[in-house]
């Protein structure tokens, strides 16, 4: 479960300051699907990044499960969001050098799990975004789509509770961006809480629960 | 994280730019290489030196006249020094676990046989000089043992009996020294040169001969050979004790072969100390390399970086990363350019038998933990870069 409660956020742009989040009171709970939408410089990528923790709120308090989070240092803060939070990008950010099942593997290895147990739920990751026969590929090798499968499957792989996606399909033709919303709604139907950040009205429109954010403010 | 994937990650990545990582061990490779191949001779050359220098055996002690001492009044206002005689050659030749002892004189001469001239190294010596020295006489007998008033026969180095007499034998015939006249009544082994000084192109002649001939009073030198299984000090001690007797006072010098020898080893081990100090100035370009790659690889993946810390590196994760990078770099520098040290060392063995070479292995793995140390200490500026990036920032970079 997610609680904002008064969350702030302050930018000094130069000599003027921006107020990017302006009182945000939002509680999300556990299996929510949520889009959250608004104008470019709305402050909705700002709320998404405090959400996930890769950015603190310049004031106001952050429960994620009943646990104040705004406190914690930075390694915490990074073994939170290992455990907790799934990220997906809309440039993919898929390491280069390293295979589709790498690339997969990685929050596991940065986390320290047993080799044997890495490979037996990659395989499993791989099956469940339909890329068994892409496995050794690297990024280069693979189409747009396949590319935000991976990154679907990685950002699953640590079995998260929260999946937060930026623009997730800005950078998909129309038929991948379908399949990647309707793998990403399959996950929720599993009981993942799914946030999706997008420009996109249709795409908002699937959410059962709309947050629109305009200058900062929740409409 | 685990070590083991810690090093494949960084395997991997060093592997992924094979040209660049190659171009940038190479720096590496040279400098150790360098480092190798330069102290393998630096301590090829030390072990020929010293070779040369122990053939003569190590239990040796020469007496030198004057006392080599910085206080008193200086020796060129009053010369208290008593010269070194025959005398006490016989003297000292008695003192308790001495076997032998050798008078000492050197000087240049010209040497007549028949229509042949030549002008050659004259050693003064007593008859104990093959047994001290080592030395075999090939043909004939060496001098007698005759202390005063000795008969003037002198024995040839092996080259100078070629050159003057050819084959023929030059037992018994007679030539001169100087003005001097000699009878040959032996010649000496092949004995090779001694750092440049030819012992084969030298003729023996008695001692009190050569002090006539080269009109001297004093022996430049005194040889002695002492048993080898006892202390150099006691011999040293025993030594100073007879001739401070005869003399009055301590007015001469002792150097023990010993001493020499670890004078000289001082010296040759700075000489390899000096060679490796050449050789690392090319490590220190290696490192260059290495600091310059590991910044540029930093740069080039922060949006990797930013990826990392969002799905829970720590900070501590990046910079191990990154730190095992460079040491993955510099360890593979550091052992291709060992391995071709090695073998550039053996194929200058095979290809130059003349050039004295011996692997120094303390420099060998003393050359790799510095690779090692490189390695780290090029990486921790780039690795300590990229753990200080804001993971959103650096995820913003594209």
């Amino acid at each position: 479960m997610i609680r904002l409660e008064h969350i702030h956020r302050y930018f000094q742009v130069g000599e003027q300051t921006v107020h990017a989040l302006n009182d945000i009171n939002v509680t999300i709970e556990k299996g929510e699907y949520v889009s959250v939408m608004g104008p470019s410089g709305s402050g909705k990528s700002t709320l998404l990044n405090v959400i996930a923790l890769l950015d603190q709120p310049s004031s106001g308090r952050y429960l994620l499960n009943d646990q104040p989070v705004t406190q914690l240092d930075d390694d915490e803060l990074a073994k939170i969001r290992r455990e907790n939070i799934g990220f997906v990008f809309q440039f993919f950010h898929l390491i280069p050098r390293l295979s589709a099942a790498e690339n997969i593997e990685m929050p596991m290895i940065l986390a320290g799990v047993a080799v044997k147990e890495r490979k037996q739920r990659v395989q499993e990751a791989l099956a469940s975004v339909s890329l068994q026969d892409r496995a050794d590929h690297r990024p280069d090798q693979l189409s747009g789509g396949q590319l935000q499968r991976v990154a679907i499957a990685r950002a699953m792989i640590m079995r998260p509770e929260i999946l937060l996606a930026d623009e997730p399909t800005g950078n998909l033709d129309s038929k991948s961006g379908k399949e990647i919303i309707e793998l990403l709604e399959g996950l929720n139907r599993q009981g993942v809480t799914l946030m999706i950040i997008t420009h996109d009205q249709n795409l908002g429109d699937r959410a059962r629960r709309k947050i629109r954010i305009v200058d900062g403010q929740i409409g | 994280m685990r070590y083991a994937d810690l090093l494949s990650l960084s395997y991997r990545t060093v592997i992924s730019h094979k040209l660049r990582s190659s171009l940038t061990a190479l720096g590496l490779i040279i400098g150790i290489a360098a480092v190798v191949i330069l102290t393998s001779i630096g301590r090829g050359i030390h072990t020929f030196v010293l070779a040369e220098f122990t053939q003569f055996g190590t239990n040796l002690i020469s007496v030198h006249p004057g006392k080599t001492t910085t206080f008193g009044v200086s020796g060129a206002s009053i010369s208290t020094v008593r010269p070194l005689v025959i005398a006490d050659v016989v003297s000292l030749s008695k003192v308790e676990n001495i076997i032998a002892a050798s008078p000492m004189v050197q000087g240049n001469a010209r040497i007549e046989a028949g229509e042949k001239q030549r002008r050659t190294n004259v050693l003064g010596v007593g008859a104990a000089v093959p047994e001290i020295w080592k030395i075999k006489v090939v043909n004939g007998r060496f001098l007698p043992k005759e202390e005063s008033n000795p008969r003037a026969f002198a024995v040839l180095g092996n080259k100078l009996a070629t050159e003057l007499f050819g084959t023929a034998s030059p037992l018994g015939r007679r030539i001169r020294i100087g003005s001097d006249r000699f009878r040959v009544v032996g010649v000496m082994e092949k004995k090779g040169q001694m750092i440049g000084f030819d012992m084969d192109d030298t003729i023996y002649i008695p001692a009190a001969k050569a002090l006539e001939l080269f009109d001297r009073e004093s022996l430049m030198e005194i040889h002695l050979l002492y048993k080898s299984n006892t202390a150099v000090e006691r011999v040293e001690k025993a030594i100073k004790r007879s001739l401070i007797a005869r003399h009055g006072r301590e007015d001469f010098t002792l150097v023990t072969q010993n001493q020499m020898l670890k004078k000289l080893d001082s010296i040759l081990n700075i000489l390899t100390l000096a060679v490796a100090a050449l050789g690392s100035i090319s490590l220190l370009v290696g490192s260059v390399g290495i600091l310059t790659i590991m910044t540029i690889a930093v740069s080039e993946r922060i949006s990797e970086i930013g990826l990392l810390r969002a799905v829970g590196a720590e900070r501590r994760t990046i910079f191990q990363l990154f730190l095992c990078e460079a040491l993955a770099l510099s360890a593979a520098g550091g052992l291709c350019g060992v391995l071709l040290g090695i073998t550039i060392v053996q194929i200058l063995d095979a290809a130059l038998p003349a050039l004295p070479v011996e692997l120094a292995w303390t420099y060998i793995v003393a050359a790799f933990m510095v690779s090692l140390l490189i390695g780290i200490a090029a990486g921790v500026a780039p690795a300590m870069k990229a753990a200080r990036l804001e993971p959103l920032e650096a995820l913003r970079a594209e």
